[in-house]
């Protein structure tokens, strides 16, 4: 069963034409990892998909819910997909807990104690336990995006979406979103992931998915796109990441 | 009398100060009762104004704008002015008060709804989009999220603009209060003394220093630290 299924996303900034008609299906329980040079529109298609950023045209349906229809409740909508930014994006004035169950609180409507005790398992899916009562300026960059994904994880979403989760950390901090993120995917997670943890996208990804330009160029299981890519353009880019 | 026995005869005579302390007094609370009524009511209108022209509603929003630089454009003695001379000649009149407290609150609000505002604007886009990808809607987000934030910025620059706007209340003398500053200029113009003056500085200072010291109090403490 596809959770994600959008077709023909277009998207215009005023006269720039970011996305031009790409198309992405997410099966259940799959991994799809999305790789692009910079600017070819990969957070933007992400943002698309729960409707951070309002498509231009093409259809999104997610979990079932048409996700561009005016009669959709657009927030009810968002509590099942659960999103990460690279800049952690943490409520800065609340502690770890806080950030965790202020959604369930005000948007599945839960009191104060079953909210906490689901906030505290969700801090303890990421190994945070210890920290419910930090706030996001007293934890490593790596800690707060752990955070950032119990908190989108509390809400028990269909599908979770990662823009660039590892990028703005220190090396040594990398692992241990990784990690969370592994986890997450053997829990059965179905996860649409934009990344340059090409390591990650062999060892964890079903699908991967090449964007340029605003389009598709090409997707295909990691051993095909990695090791054998069909165009020129996923040739360059394979070959000057693999020298990094 | 040599120069020193007159100065200290004009402005410290303590016959007059006697006299004269109750009405100070009356004058004090009514200085704390005016201050009071227009912090309360101007800040309450700038935040109510501030989180309206977060919706972003273009009409609206240039309402708010034009409204907000009438205030600050105008002296806030010429709008005390105009309701208290001006109104009565349309058939509508007020006690000097209620338009020193109208006057000064429109002032306060008109600043007020900038300070807020800028803070409003200051709170990065992500914390928005963190929000609302969780199911927060735009009233929750902007609650919960964003105006906390927002606020805790705007308390060092809201504390001194509430100060300096609410010294204004000074300027209710003009239209007939009897606030520190009216009372002590009518305890001036009956004893033919200006002691009376003397008391009303000291009453200002006895009001507003502790204000000034906890404003820059107010300052270290909201040093913004993430
Ligand atoms: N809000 C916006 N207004 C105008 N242009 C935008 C906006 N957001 C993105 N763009 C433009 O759209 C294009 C695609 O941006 P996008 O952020 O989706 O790229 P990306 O693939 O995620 O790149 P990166 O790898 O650098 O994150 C870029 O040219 C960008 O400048
Ligand atoms: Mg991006």
């Amino acid at each position: 069963m596809a959770i994600v299924e959008a077709t023909g996303i277009h998207k215009h900034f005023g006269a720039l034409h970011v996305l031009k008609g790409v198309d992405l299906v997410v099966e259940e329980k799959q991994l799809v990892f999305v790789i692009g040079p910079s600017g070819s529109g990969k957070s933007t298609l992400l943002r698309c998909l729960n409707r951070l950023e309002e498509p231009s045209g093409g259809a999104i349906v997610v979990d079932g819910v048409d996700m561009l229809s005016p009669r959709t409740d657009i927030n009810k909508a968002r509590q099942r997909i659960g999103m990460v930014f690279q800049s952690f994006n943490l409520y800065p004035h609340m502690t770890a807990l806080g950030n965790v169950t202020l959604a369930l609180r005000k948007v599945l409507g839960l009191g104060r104690a079953e909210a906490e005790k689901r906030g505290q398992a969700a801090l303890d899916r990421v190994h945070l336990a210890d920290r419910a009562g930090h706030f996001p300026g007293q934890l490593s960059g790596g800690q707060q995006q752990r955070v950032a994904i119990a908190r989108a994880i509390a809400l028990e979403p269909r599908v979770m979406l990662f823009d660039e989760p590892t990028s703005a950390l220190d090396p040594e901090l990398v692992g241990g979103v990784l990690e969370a993120m592994r986890e997450l995917r053997q829990d059965g997670m179905t996860m649409v992931v934009v990344s340059h943890e090409m390591a990650f996208a062999r060892a964890a990804a079903d699908r991967v998915v090449f964007m340029a330009d605003g389009a598709v160029v090409e997707s295909g299981t990691p051993d095909e796109v990695f090791g054998n890519p069909q165009h020129e353009r996923t040739k360059a880019f394979i070959g000057q990441i693999g020298r990094h | 009398m040599t120069n020193w026995e007159r100065f200290v005869d004009s402005f410290f005579n303590a016959r007059v100060a006697v006299e004269y302390f109750p009405k100070i007094v009356e004058g004090f609370w009514l200085t704390i009762v005016l201050a009071a009524c227009i912090i309360v009511t101007g800040l309450a209108a700038g935040l109510l104004l501030a989180v309206v022209r977060a919706f972003a509603i273009r009409p609206l929003n240039l309402l708010i704008i034009f409204v907000v630089d009438l205030f600050r454009a105008l002296p806030p003695l010429v709008i005390i002015a105009l309701l208290y001379f001006g109104l009565p000649a349309a058939g509508l009149s007020m006690d000097g008060f209620v338009c020193a407290w109208i006057a000064l609150a429109a002032v306060l609000m008109a600043f007020s709804e900038e300070i807020f505002w800028a803070g409003i604007t200051a709170v990065p886009k992500g914390q928005w989009e963190a929000a609302r990808s969780t199911g927060l809607g735009f009233l929750q987000t902007l609650g919960y999220v964003v105006l906390p934030q927002a606020l805790r910025m705007t308390i060092p620059p809201l504390t001194n603009r509430t100060i300096a706007i609410t010294k204004g209340t000074a300027l209710a003398s003009v239209v007939a209060v009897p606030d520190i500053l009216g009372a002590a200029n009518a305890g001036v113009s009956f004893s033919f003394n200006p002691t009376p003056l003397t008391m009303g500085a000291a009453a200002y200072l006895v009001l507003f220093l502790p204000v000034v010291i906890f404003g820059r109090w107010v300052e270290t403490r909201f040093a913004w630290k993430r």
